[in-house]
């Protein structure tokens, strides 16, 4: 489970979508490893303005990581810097979850996350 | 003849014959998925570097093979095809049911959801995941929906117009005289339950929950259509 992909995923629970403190999901409990990924600037410059940053910015909090600018740097600015660009990518493509779990911040429910591999099957009661 | 629309509980019923067969042969089925049919291929190929987007039913990933300067989420209720899923960097792969998705609404530039639909075994259920999917999209995104045609009448099953769209599916799993199965056997037949479209019936399915239908055809025995959040968006370029 990748950082980026906690910016895309929510709770399953049809009733939380629409809360605002069912995102981003909240990391418990996690083990960290960092895999090795080709960097591609390409990929990366574009993704940077569909991530939600404020998301972003809670989940690197919890997770224990150094501090992100307040807002995300730009095309240019990614493009003059590669310390910058070169831990972004570390940050958001190479940084995983390979234990813990997921826990919404409006219901309480915990998606196990198993050998990097969440899990978002319900229970029959929450579906 | 599978009796799918009477069943009481659908869920129970595609847990049967569709979920426990696919965890069960999941490496088998993965050895034989490689090959990209060609829509879905040009479909992610003519992505924006840098798009988001969804592969649902994404089984052992092949399409996320097609683009990597876009990043896809893929989801399978089958964690064995996950966990084979998972190795296509640089996406991502997570277990869920399509009909209970874990992102939110409008969010997503595109999704592709290839032979999935067809698994669901009533018209609600099947609709419901047209209705789940084009949520998760934004105003401009599109969605790749493909499913198996009941007009295939030159293929090995032979199904054609007429015939009866609810259908039980053999998979044969072999395992080879090294690796026999508890019971000493070296094959054994699993029936899965699928449900052939008609003609026109995908596009129905998609303008029944609101979606508009951008482009659509038939390819080697599948229908497909590429669908949009609302008729209004269809114009709207992408």
């Amino acid at each position: 489970m990748k950082v980026l992909t906690l910016n895309f995923l929510t709770c399953a629970v049809k009733a939380c979508k629409s809360t605002s403190t069912s995102f981003p999901l909240h990391p418990k409990d996690c083990e960290m490893v960092s895999d090795t990924i080709e960097p591609n600037p390409k990929l990366l410059y574009n993704i940077l303005p569909r991530v939600n940053w404020t998301a972003l910015l809670t989940t690197v909090a919890e997770l224990g990581f150094p501090e992100l600018p307040p807002n995300p740097p730009t095309i240019e600015e990614l493009q003059a810097d590669e310390k910058m660009t070169q831990e972004l990518h570390t940050l958001l493509l190479e940084t995983q979850i390979s234990e813990g779990c997921l826990v919404c911040g409006n219901c309480g429910h915990a998606y196990a996350i198993k050998e990097g591999i969440a899990n978002f099957l319900l229970p029959n009661h929450l579906v | 003849m599978a009796d799918a629309a009477a069943a009481p509980n659908a869920d129970q019923y595609e847990e049967q014959h569709v979920h426990e067969v696919y965890e069960q042969i999941a490496s088998h089925f993965s050895s034989t998925r490689y090959q990209a049919w060609p829509i879905v291929k040009s479909f992610m190929q003519e992505l924006e570097p840098g798009t988001i987007g969804l592969d649902v039913g994404c089984g052992n990933g092949k399409y996320l093979a097609v683009n990597k300067d876009v990043f896809i989420v893929g989801s399978d209720r089958s964690s064995n095809l996950v966990k084979i899923a998972a190795q296509h960097e640089p996406h991502s792969a997570i277990i869920a049911d399509s009909l209970v998705l874990p992102h939110q609404p409008g969010r997503f530039d595109f999704a592709i959801c290839i032979a999935v639909i067809h698994h669901l075994s009533t018209p609600q259920r099947r609709q419901e995941a047209v209705k789940v999917i084009l949520e998760c999209l934004r105003d401009d995104g599109r969605a790749l929906i493909y499913v198996w045609a009941l007009e295939q009448k030159n293929s090995r099953r032979g199904w054609d117009e007429g015939d009866d769209q609810d259908v039980m599916v053999p998979w044969v799993l072999k395992t080879g005289k090294k690796n026999p199965m508890e019971d000493g056997a070296t094959e054994k037949t699993f029936q899965r339950y699928y449900h052939l479209y008609r003609s026109g019936e995908l596009e129905a399915d998609v303008n029944a929950v609101g979606g508009g239908v951008v482009d659509s055809g038939y390819e080697k025995d599948n229908w497909w259509a590429i669908c949009c959040k609302s008729e209004s968006f269809t114009k709207a370029s992408g």
